[in-house]
């Protein structure tokens, strides 16, 4: 069986300079893919190259099975049967809602079109909106509307780029789980770019993390938190430390703060030095009243349920801590810690020393 | 002084709105007379020359219609949205026409394709035709007058319509690319319904312009309301039934200004992105490249290079013989006019919008925006508006010392350069107004309060906030009435003092005697003075594409 999706060592210039290099990944029917990383990493150019609005300077993608993008080729965005749903979601000012939907639908009889615009409205729970202009929604509104304008013609593939940004906080995980049921719903292939890790979370059955032009991981959300493939990915995804340490075994760590005991998850490939920086989680690091580990707390943050602090260790090392919020810590008391750590992401030294 | 701040702001609100009625009122004069019941004028007008005019106005307006919607919507989008050599160029190039008056052009060409004109000869001179062996078309025609106007006008539509093309967000473009829409049918089906409020405001700029234009249909022998006016009022000496026609006239630009406001509004609607992103311009190769830069390049040659170029060649060739001490006297004339009504003008938008500012209210709204109008009114009009008003003072004035003192105080405001600066500034006051508006609308309230905040008195905010933020505007506002003024034709032709001329004035006379290469000379000055305020919006819109680029990567 194809893939839906295959991009193969592709490469893309900009201007002379190389801004994505050595991008490989796939993706199967039904699956929801998303591409995070901070911005400016290249992630919206990778999405425009495959919806074919970005020439590819080498590899290729292939739609089913049909190289769409090369280096000498590219076949123009309306031949790839791609929908897309842009940032400022682009609906058509001058169209009403039920034409702006039925837009990509022109080849399909007058019947038909009306009953999958019908459809779609009702997926979208915006049925009473039919004959309104987009400058009468609000921006929730519009969202969905974009959403189902793409979703309309059956695409191969939906692309979403930063689809949430300009929705406030606490709409955004709302709506990324609404539309995830949506595409499940309609067992609609997608890919999604955002630089919110929670949307990724929340999203994607696959992520993508991109930096520096690279793509430094390909996996679940899980494998990336808790088995980063580098330093990048242990960087961006999540909060941590990186504790200088010793591997004893495949079991142990031996670190400032005693010997850690979980799964060993070498980063970067093979790791053969003893000497490593092993990720510290702040959920990794627990508060015990009675402790023979102490840390004195340099600042802590209030997040509602919990308080996350900042120890210090003897040696001037900081790690962080999550602790439930009534407990309550000032800062220049010290903690009395202990490790829980299942996973433990261990890369190899640097000569500078991690932060 | 009054005492209380109430009664000073309502001192400073009456006589703002005094002052702007007083500047109104030709505009209310002539308009007056849509409702003034003279039947008999009325009736042997629609008997004898109404039809006349109106199917010529209409015919005029279809011509220029079709042809700078046709030129200026294609070279808005080319040189927004396709990248092909010389496209940075022909950005600004493309203005250049707005230069040249209508009447300049149309004399030009007329000279250029006259029997003994270069074109002709050359025609001659390559085939051996005589006269009479060949057809030449006609340029002194209703058709021949469109092509002029269209050639000169269709900035307004290309101007326009490159901003909507440019603020679209191009997301909506791409969207339709995905939804399996070509190039093409994106186009049709969503960047030109998006663009078309746009496009209609340009184009009812451009037909306002049509309609005030009097140098050419006067020029080229076709009636319309403009020389109608002009004849009756100087050929027949009827006032009233020049005012007639004029009111007739203010019909159809009325038409006009309500259609270019509707559009803005609607245009507000159409644009709801507000993010943008780099634009991606197609990029043309091989012969579709090579015409599109030639496409641009025969219309700027038209509008401007080639009119230009003879205008130049006539001037050297009479140098010698028309720039002397009575040139130069035409040349001061004209900066004097300009100067004075430039100024004038801006002091009074500066005063005008300060109340505003300061003393919000709907009265004085309307007042202004009233006085505003006449920049959409015909020069004619203009002038039948200020004449009835002044020529009833002077002779009330004239009557009541005769019959007093026995002595004639003669023509004191009509037929003086009174007369000829106030109907520039009723024609003008609304381009500073618009200026000055746009430059303090920046100057946002907070920022007022910001200065109050930290000590300041209302005159200290004026010197360090107002007068620096405002200057680019003010400098404007000067600039942009200035090179109008230079080129106003009409009512300078109809209101100046006896024996007094100015460039443009002499232009026409000169071109309208047949000494078109004498003309040149005067022509040429008004065209380079012109070329002053197009490099000023081709500055300013290249400007602000600059900062949306950066805006743009995200």
């Amino acid at each position: 069986m194809t893939s839906q999706l295959t991009v193969t060592d592709l490469q893309i210039n900009y201007a002379g300079t190389s801004i994505l290099q050595h991008i490989s990944f796939s993706l199967e029917a039904g699956e929801i893919a998303c591409l995070v990383g901070p911005s400016g990493c290249g992630k919206t150019s990778l999405l425009r190259a495959i919806a074919g609005f970005e020439p590819i300077s080498a590899g290729q993608i292939e739609l089913r099975g049909r190289i769409v993008s090369g280096p000498d080729k590219i076949l123009p965005p309306e031949q790839r049967h791609i929908g897309m749903v842009f940032q400022d979601f682009a609906l058509f000012p001058h169209l009403t809602v039920a034409r702006n939907i039925a837009f990509g639908l022109r080849k399909m009889p007058r019947g038909q079109r009306r009953q999958r615009v019908d459809e779609l409205l009702r997926l979208v729970e915006m049925q009473d909106s039919r004959n309104h202009y987009p400058h009468q929604l609000s921006g929730g509104q519009q969202q969905r509307i974009a959403l189902a304008r793409a979703m309309a013609p059956r695409p191969d593939i939906l692309m979403l780029d930063e689809p949430f940004s300009s929705m406030d906080s606490e709409l955004r995980e709302q709506l990324a789980r609404d539309v995830r049921q949506l595409l499940r719903k309609d067992g609609i292939t997608a890919i999604l770019v955002t630089h919110d890790q929670n949307e990724a979370f929340a999203m994607a059955d696959h992520i993508g993390v991109l930096g520096e032009g690279a793509l430094h991981q390909w996996g679940t959300g899980f494998d990336l938190y808790h088995r980063p493939a580098d330093r990048f990915v242990a960087d961006f995804i999540g909060q941590g430390v990186l504790l200088p340490g010793m591997i004893i075994n495949d079991k142990q760590v031996r670190t400032e703060l005693g010997i850690v005991t979980g799964d060993l998850e070498p980063g970067e490939a093979t790791s053969p030095a003893k000497i490593v920086d092993l990720l510290l989680r702040p959920d990794d690091v627990i508060h015990v009243e009675d402790s023979h580990l102490q840390a004195e707390i340099v600042a802590r943050a209030f997040r509602g349920a919990v308080y996350l602090y900042t120890l210090r260790l003897e040696s001037g090392q900081k790690v962080l801590c999550l602790v439930q919020s009534h407990h309550q810590h000032e800062i220049g008391e010290m903690l009395g810690i202990r490790l829980e750590a299942d996973h433990l992401p261990v890369f190899r030294r640097h000569t500078s020393p991690a932060t | 002084m009054p005492d209380s701040p109430r009664q000073q702001q309502t001192l400073i609100s009456t006589g703002a709105v005094l002052l702007a009625l007083l500047l109104a009122l030709p505009v209310i004069v002539v308009v007056s007379y849509v409702f003034v019941p003279t039947g008999e004028i009325w009736s042997h007008l629609a008997a004898t020359v109404l039809p006349d005019y109106i199917i010529n106005s209409l015919l005029l307006m279809l011509g220029v219609a079709i042809g700078t919607l046709l030129i200026g919507v294609s070279t808005g989008w080319l040189t927004s949205m396709c990248q092909f050599p010389g496209r940075g160029i022909f950005e600004w190039a493309l203005l250049l026409p707005m230069a040249m008056p209508a009447y300049i052009i149309a004399y030009t060409y007329t000279g250029m394709l006259d029997f003994s004109g270069p074109v002709q000869t050359t025609l001659r001179e390559l085939t051996g035709w005589g006269y009479g062996d060949y057809y030449f078309p006609d340029l002194r025609s209703i058709e021949g007058a469109a092509i002029m106007l269209t050639l000169v006008l269709y900035p307004y539509v290309y101007l326009l319509s490159r901003a909507a093309f440019l603020n679209q967000s191009i997301c909506v473009l791409d969207a339709s690319r995905t939804l399996g829409n070509g190039p093409w049918r994106t186009f049709l089906f969503v960047a030109l319904p998006l663009a078309r409020p746009a496009i209609i405001a340009g184009l009812s700029l451009a037909l306002m312009e049509t309609l005030a234009d009097f140098g050419t249909v006067q020029y080229f022998g076709v009636s319309t309301f403009t020389t109608g006016i002009f004849r009756t009022w100087f050929g027949i000496g009827n006032a009233a039934a020049a005012a007639q026609l004029a009111a007739g006239l203010m019909c159809f630009v009325m038409i006009l200004i309500l259609v270019e406001r509707y559009s803005r509004r609607r245009a507000r609607y159409h644009h709801t992105s507000r993010r943008h992103q780099d634009i991606h311009r197609y990029s043309l190769r091989g012969m579709r490249a090579v015409a599109a830069s030639g496409f641009c390049f025969g219309i700027v040659a038209l509008g401007f290079l080639l009119p230009a170029t003879q205008l130049l060649g006539w001037t050297v060739s009479v140098a010698d013989q028309v720039l002397d001490a009575r040139f130069i006297g035409l040349v001061s004339n004209s900066l004097e006019l300009a100067s004075y009504a430039a100024v004038l003008a801006l002091l009074l938008a500066l005063l005008l919008a300060y109340s505003q500012r300061l003393f919000p209210g709907k009265v004085l709204q309307g007042a202004v925006r009233l006085a505003g109008m006449g920049y959409a009114v015909p020069g004619p009009v203009i002038a039948v508006g200020v004449m009835i008003p002044f020529s009833f003072i002077d002779n009330s004035i004239d009557g009541w010392a005769r019959s007093n003192f026995d002595i004639s105080t003669g023509l004191m405001l009509s037929g003086t350069v009174v007369a000829v600066i106030f109907a520039y500034l009723t024609r003008f006051l609304g381009v500073s107004l618009q200026t000055v508006d746009s430059g303090l609308s920046k100057i946002t309230p907070s920022m007022d309060e910001a200065g109050r905040s930290f000590g300041y008195g209302p005159l200290q905010i004026l010197r360090q906030v107002h007068v620096p933020m405002l200057k680019g505007s003010l400098l404007t506002a000067l600039l942009l009435v200035f090179v109008d003024v230079l080129k106003e034709l009409p009512a300078t032709l109809i209101l100046r003092p006896f024996n007094f001329n100015t460039l443009a004035v002499r232009a026409y006379e000169l071109a309208s005697d047949e000494r078109l290469a004498e003309a040149a000379p005067a022509a040429l000055a008004i065209v380079a003075a012109g070329i002053l305020p197009v490099i000023l919006i081709s500055w300013t819109i290249t400007r602000t594409r600059r900062v949306a680029v950066t805006r743009d990567t995200p």
